[in-house]
Protein backbone atom coordinates (compact mmCIF):
# COMPACT_ATOMS: atom_id res chain seq x y z
CA UNK A 1 0.00 0.00 0.00
CA UNK A 2 1.56 3.26 -1.08
CA UNK A 3 1.99 5.90 1.56
CA UNK A 4 0.34 9.25 1.16
CA UNK A 5 -2.86 7.72 -0.13
CA UNK A 6 -4.46 7.66 3.29
CA UNK A 7 -7.04 10.26 2.52
CA UNK A 8 -8.20 8.27 -0.44
CA UNK A 9 -8.25 5.12 1.67
CA UNK A 10 -10.26 6.74 4.37
CA UNK A 11 -12.57 8.29 1.83
CA UNK A 12 -13.22 4.87 0.34
CA UNK A 13 -13.86 3.20 3.65
CA UNK A 14 -15.67 6.07 5.26
CA UNK A 15 -17.86 8.70 3.70
CA UNK A 16 -16.95 11.36 6.16
CA UNK A 17 -13.70 12.94 5.11
CA UNK A 18 -13.51 16.40 3.74
CA UNK A 19 -12.61 17.17 0.17
CA UNK A 20 -9.24 18.69 -0.64
CA UNK A 21 -10.77 22.14 -0.28
CA UNK A 22 -11.98 21.26 3.20
CA UNK A 23 -15.60 21.66 2.20
CA UNK A 24 -18.20 19.54 3.92
CA UNK A 25 -18.89 16.25 2.17
CA UNK A 26 -22.07 16.05 0.19
CA UNK A 27 -24.89 14.63 2.27
CA UNK A 28 -25.38 10.97 1.53
CA UNK A 29 -28.94 10.76 2.78
CA UNK A 30 -30.43 10.62 -0.70
CA UNK A 31 -31.43 7.09 -1.63
CA UNK A 32 -29.52 5.28 -4.33
CA UNK A 33 -31.26 5.26 -7.66
CA UNK A 34 -32.05 1.55 -7.57
CA UNK A 35 -33.67 1.75 -4.14
CA UNK A 36 -36.96 2.98 -5.54
CA UNK A 37 -36.98 -0.04 -7.78
CA UNK A 38 -36.10 -2.36 -4.88
CA UNK A 39 -38.89 -0.91 -2.74
CA UNK A 40 -41.36 -1.35 -5.57
CA UNK A 41 -40.31 -4.99 -5.97
CA UNK A 42 -40.46 -5.59 -2.21
CA UNK A 43 -44.02 -4.30 -2.13
CA UNK A 44 -44.83 -6.61 -5.03
CA UNK A 45 -43.56 -9.65 -3.10
CA UNK A 46 -40.33 -10.23 -5.04
CA UNK A 47 -38.14 -12.63 -3.02
CA UNK A 48 -34.98 -11.74 -4.96
CA UNK A 49 -35.43 -8.11 -3.99
CA UNK A 50 -35.73 -9.08 -0.33
CA UNK A 51 -32.67 -11.32 -0.56
CA UNK A 52 -30.77 -8.39 -2.06
CA UNK A 53 -31.61 -5.96 0.73
CA UNK A 54 -30.94 -8.61 3.36
CA UNK A 55 -27.49 -9.29 1.88
CA UNK A 56 -26.83 -5.59 1.76
CA UNK A 57 -27.96 -4.53 5.21
CA UNK A 58 -28.53 -7.36 7.67
CA UNK A 59 -24.97 -7.73 9.01
CA UNK A 60 -24.75 -3.97 9.50
CA UNK A 61 -28.10 -3.94 11.30
CA UNK A 62 -26.84 -6.58 13.72
CA UNK A 63 -23.73 -4.46 14.34
CA UNK A 64 -25.87 -1.41 15.00
CA UNK A 65 -28.07 -3.39 17.38
CA UNK A 66 -24.93 -4.49 19.20
CA UNK A 67 -24.45 -0.84 20.07
CA UNK A 68 -27.44 -1.30 22.40
CA UNK A 69 -27.55 -4.90 23.46
CA UNK A 70 -24.89 -7.09 24.96
CA UNK A 71 -25.24 -10.39 23.16
CA UNK A 72 -25.11 -11.21 19.45
CA UNK A 73 -28.21 -13.39 19.85
CA UNK A 74 -30.30 -10.48 21.11
CA UNK A 75 -28.84 -8.22 18.42
CA UNK A 76 -29.89 -10.78 15.80
CA UNK A 77 -33.42 -10.79 17.24
CA UNK A 78 -33.58 -7.01 17.19
CA UNK A 79 -32.45 -6.98 13.56
CA UNK A 80 -35.08 -9.58 12.63
CA UNK A 81 -37.79 -7.53 14.32
CA UNK A 82 -36.54 -4.52 12.41
CA UNK A 83 -37.03 -6.36 9.13
CA UNK A 84 -40.61 -7.05 10.11
CA UNK A 85 -40.93 -3.37 10.95
CA UNK A 86 -39.62 -2.53 7.49
CA UNK A 87 -42.15 -4.81 5.80
CA UNK A 88 -45.03 -3.39 7.82
CA UNK A 89 -43.94 0.14 7.02
CA UNK A 90 -43.20 -0.46 3.33
CA UNK A 91 -46.32 1.34 2.16
CA UNK A 92 -45.43 4.44 4.12
CA UNK A 93 -41.79 4.64 3.03
CA UNK A 94 -41.45 7.80 1.00
CA UNK A 95 -37.80 7.55 0.12
CA UNK A 96 -36.86 10.77 1.86
CA UNK A 97 -33.95 9.05 3.53
CA UNK A 98 -31.96 6.11 2.25
CA UNK A 99 -33.23 2.61 2.91
CA UNK A 100 -30.18 2.02 5.09
CA UNK A 101 -30.84 5.07 7.27
CA UNK A 102 -34.45 4.02 7.60
CA UNK A 103 -33.52 0.45 8.56
CA UNK A 104 -30.95 1.62 11.11
CA UNK A 105 -33.53 3.91 12.66
CA UNK A 106 -35.95 0.99 13.02
CA UNK A 107 -33.16 -1.09 14.58
CA UNK A 108 -32.40 1.64 17.10
CA UNK A 109 -36.08 2.08 17.96
CA UNK A 110 -36.53 -1.66 18.40
CA UNK A 111 -33.44 -1.93 20.56
CA UNK A 112 -34.68 0.91 22.74
CA UNK A 113 -38.22 -0.43 22.96
CA UNK A 114 -36.95 -3.78 24.22
CA UNK A 115 -35.84 -1.79 27.22
CA UNK A 116 -32.17 -2.42 26.91
CA UNK A 117 -31.03 1.12 26.31
CA UNK A 118 -28.14 1.88 28.54
CA UNK A 119 -27.64 4.98 30.63
CA UNK A 120 -26.95 8.25 28.93
CA UNK A 121 -23.55 9.69 29.75
CA UNK A 122 -23.91 13.25 28.57
CA UNK A 123 -22.76 15.90 29.00
CA UNK A 124 -19.16 14.94 28.68
CA UNK A 125 -16.38 16.20 30.82
CA UNK A 126 -13.86 18.08 28.73
CA UNK A 127 -10.82 17.08 30.74
CA UNK A 128 -11.58 13.40 30.22
CA UNK A 129 -12.14 14.17 26.56
CA UNK A 130 -8.66 15.50 26.07
CA UNK A 131 -6.70 12.86 27.93
CA UNK A 132 -7.94 10.25 25.46
CA UNK A 133 -6.23 12.21 22.72
CA UNK A 134 -2.94 12.97 24.44
CA UNK A 135 -1.58 14.73 27.48
CA UNK A 136 -0.90 18.44 27.39
CA UNK A 137 0.85 20.92 29.60
CA UNK A 138 -0.89 24.01 30.95
CA UNK A 139 0.20 26.02 27.93
CA UNK A 140 -1.27 23.40 25.61
CA UNK A 141 1.89 21.63 24.48
CA UNK A 142 2.29 17.89 24.21
CA UNK A 143 3.69 16.47 27.45
CA UNK A 144 4.83 13.36 25.65
CA UNK A 145 4.70 13.85 21.88
CA UNK A 146 3.05 11.06 19.91
CA UNK A 147 5.20 8.14 18.87
CA UNK A 148 5.10 7.88 15.08
CA UNK A 149 3.32 4.76 13.88
CA UNK A 150 0.67 6.02 11.45
CA UNK A 151 2.73 5.40 8.31
CA UNK A 152 3.50 1.88 9.39
CA UNK A 153 -0.19 1.29 10.11
CA UNK A 154 -1.06 2.49 6.61
CA UNK A 155 1.33 -0.13 5.26
CA UNK A 156 -0.34 -2.78 7.42
CA UNK A 157 -3.88 -1.60 6.86
CA UNK A 158 -5.12 -4.99 5.70
CA UNK A 159 -3.55 -6.88 8.64
CA UNK A 160 -6.27 -8.89 10.41
CA UNK A 161 -4.78 -8.21 13.86
CA UNK A 162 -5.31 -4.47 13.39
CA UNK A 163 -8.95 -4.92 12.40
CA UNK A 164 -9.42 -7.34 15.29
CA UNK A 165 -7.93 -4.87 17.77
CA UNK A 166 -10.08 -2.02 16.47
CA UNK A 167 -13.22 -4.18 16.50
CA UNK A 168 -12.58 -5.02 20.15
CA UNK A 169 -11.78 -1.41 21.00
CA UNK A 170 -15.11 -0.31 19.52
CA UNK A 171 -16.97 -3.03 21.44
CA UNK A 172 -15.47 -1.76 24.67
CA UNK A 173 -16.48 1.87 24.16
CA UNK A 174 -19.24 3.35 26.32
CA UNK A 175 -22.60 2.75 24.56
CA UNK A 176 -23.16 6.13 22.96
CA UNK A 177 -19.60 6.38 21.67
CA UNK A 178 -19.85 2.82 20.39
CA UNK A 179 -23.07 3.63 18.53
CA UNK A 180 -21.65 6.72 16.88
CA UNK A 181 -18.26 5.19 15.97
CA UNK A 182 -19.95 2.09 14.56
CA UNK A 183 -22.29 4.09 12.37
CA UNK A 184 -19.71 6.63 11.24
CA UNK A 185 -16.48 4.69 10.87
CA UNK A 186 -17.58 1.08 10.42
CA UNK A 187 -20.77 1.58 8.42
CA UNK A 188 -19.67 4.82 6.80
CA UNK A 189 -22.74 6.96 7.46
CA UNK A 190 -22.48 10.73 7.24
CA UNK A 191 -22.85 12.83 10.37
CA UNK A 192 -26.29 13.94 9.16
CA UNK A 193 -27.41 10.35 8.81
CA UNK A 194 -26.05 9.40 12.23
CA UNK A 195 -27.93 12.27 13.86
CA UNK A 196 -31.07 11.14 12.08
CA UNK A 197 -30.66 7.49 13.11
CA UNK A 198 -29.75 8.17 16.72
CA UNK A 199 -31.85 11.28 17.23
CA UNK A 200 -28.94 13.31 18.58
CA UNK A 201 -27.66 16.77 17.72
CA UNK A 202 -24.70 17.45 15.45
CA UNK A 203 -22.74 18.75 18.44
CA UNK A 204 -23.37 15.66 20.53
CA UNK A 205 -22.53 13.44 17.63
CA UNK A 206 -19.19 15.15 17.17
CA UNK A 207 -18.25 15.01 20.83
CA UNK A 208 -19.09 11.31 21.03
CA UNK A 209 -17.19 10.61 17.83
CA UNK A 210 -14.18 12.59 19.01
CA UNK A 211 -13.99 10.70 22.29
CA UNK A 212 -14.70 7.32 20.74
CA UNK A 213 -12.15 7.69 17.97
CA UNK A 214 -9.62 8.92 20.50
CA UNK A 215 -10.01 5.77 22.57
CA UNK A 216 -9.90 3.47 19.57
CA UNK A 217 -6.78 5.29 18.38
CA UNK A 218 -5.20 4.60 21.77
CA UNK A 219 -5.94 0.89 21.49
CA UNK A 220 -4.63 0.74 17.95
CA UNK A 221 -1.49 2.47 19.16
CA UNK A 222 -0.97 -0.19 21.82
CA UNK A 223 -1.31 -2.83 19.11
CA UNK A 224 1.15 -1.03 16.84
CA UNK A 225 3.74 -0.59 19.58
CA UNK A 226 3.40 -4.06 21.07
CA UNK B 1 -5.62 51.36 2.45
CA UNK B 2 -7.12 47.92 2.30
CA UNK B 3 -6.82 45.87 5.44
CA UNK B 4 -5.07 42.61 4.77
CA UNK B 5 -5.71 39.59 6.84
CA UNK B 6 -2.58 38.31 8.55
CA UNK B 7 -1.74 34.85 7.43
CA UNK B 8 -2.25 32.44 10.32
CA UNK B 9 0.86 31.03 11.94
CA UNK B 10 1.24 27.62 13.50
CA UNK B 11 1.66 29.03 16.99
CA UNK B 12 -1.69 30.83 16.83
CA UNK B 13 -3.13 27.54 18.00
CA UNK B 14 -1.82 25.36 20.81
CA UNK B 15 -1.33 21.65 20.22
CA UNK B 16 -4.15 20.93 22.65
CA UNK B 17 -6.49 23.20 20.71
CA UNK B 18 -5.44 21.65 17.41
CA UNK B 19 -6.09 18.12 18.69
CA UNK B 20 -9.50 19.20 20.01
CA UNK B 21 -10.42 20.38 16.49
CA UNK B 22 -9.42 17.21 14.62
CA UNK B 23 -12.88 15.65 14.45
CA UNK B 24 -14.55 18.88 13.37
CA UNK B 25 -11.82 19.38 10.78
CA UNK B 26 -12.28 15.91 9.30
CA UNK B 27 -16.02 16.53 9.12
CA UNK B 28 -15.54 19.77 7.25
CA UNK B 29 -17.17 21.44 10.23
CA UNK B 30 -14.65 24.24 10.81
CA UNK B 31 -15.26 27.83 9.78
CA UNK B 32 -12.71 29.08 7.27
CA UNK B 33 -10.67 31.01 9.84
CA UNK B 34 -10.44 28.04 12.16
CA UNK B 35 -9.59 25.74 9.31
CA UNK B 36 -6.74 27.99 8.22
CA UNK B 37 -5.43 28.19 11.76
CA UNK B 38 -5.63 24.43 12.06
CA UNK B 39 -3.88 23.80 8.77
CA UNK B 40 -1.16 26.34 9.56
CA UNK B 41 -0.54 24.62 12.87
CA UNK B 42 -0.38 21.18 11.27
CA UNK B 43 2.12 22.41 8.71
CA UNK B 44 4.49 23.45 11.45
CA UNK B 45 3.83 20.79 14.07
CA UNK B 46 4.88 17.25 13.29
CA UNK B 47 3.34 15.96 16.52
CA UNK B 48 -0.14 17.17 15.68
CA UNK B 49 0.30 16.10 12.06
CA UNK B 50 1.12 12.61 13.29
CA UNK B 51 -1.90 12.66 15.60
CA UNK B 52 -4.20 13.57 12.72
CA UNK B 53 -2.69 10.81 10.63
CA UNK B 54 -3.26 8.33 13.47
CA UNK B 55 -6.91 9.31 13.70
CA UNK B 56 -7.26 8.90 9.93
CA UNK B 57 -5.65 5.48 9.95
CA UNK B 58 -7.87 4.49 12.91
CA UNK B 59 -10.89 5.42 10.77
CA UNK B 60 -9.48 3.47 7.85
CA UNK B 61 -8.99 0.32 9.95
CA UNK B 62 -12.48 0.73 11.45
CA UNK B 63 -13.85 0.80 7.90
CA UNK B 64 -12.36 -2.66 7.41
CA UNK B 65 -13.83 -4.44 10.40
CA UNK B 66 -17.10 -5.08 8.59
CA UNK B 67 -17.99 -8.67 8.15
CA UNK B 68 -20.97 -8.85 5.86
CA UNK B 69 -21.09 -12.62 5.60
CA UNK B 70 -24.55 -13.73 6.41
CA UNK B 71 -25.24 -16.85 8.44
CA UNK B 72 -27.25 -19.10 6.06
CA UNK B 73 -29.69 -19.89 8.88
CA UNK B 74 -30.30 -16.22 9.55
CA UNK B 75 -30.87 -15.69 5.84
CA UNK B 76 -33.37 -18.54 5.73
CA UNK B 77 -35.22 -17.16 8.79
CA UNK B 78 -35.48 -13.80 7.10
CA UNK B 79 -36.69 -15.26 3.82
CA UNK B 80 -39.38 -17.12 5.79
CA UNK B 81 -40.33 -13.88 7.48
CA UNK B 82 -40.73 -12.24 4.08
CA UNK B 83 -42.83 -15.06 2.67
CA UNK B 84 -45.13 -14.99 5.70
CA UNK B 85 -45.53 -11.24 5.38
CA UNK B 86 -46.17 -11.50 1.65
CA UNK B 87 -48.79 -14.20 2.06
CA UNK B 88 -50.50 -12.39 4.92
CA UNK B 89 -49.49 -8.75 4.97
CA UNK B 90 -51.98 -7.84 7.69
CA UNK B 91 -50.29 -6.87 10.98
CA UNK B 92 -49.85 -9.87 13.23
Amino acid sequence: MARGSLRTLVAEGVTTTTGSDGAAPAPTTRPAVDEHDLIRRLRAGDEDAFATVVERHHAAMVRVALGYVRTPAVAEEVAQEAWLGLLRGLDTFEGRSSLRTWLFRIVVNRAISTGVRERVHLPVDNSALETENGHFSQDGRWVSPPVHWADEAVDRLAAPELAQRVRLAIELLPPQQRQVVTLRDVEGLSSTEVCEVLGITEGNQRVLLHRGRGRVRGDLEREMLS
Amino acid sequence: MRWRRRRPKGRDLTCQQAVALVTAYLDGGLERDDRELFEAHLKECEHCAEHLKQIEVTMAVAGRVRDDDLDPLAREDLMDLYRRWRDDPAPR
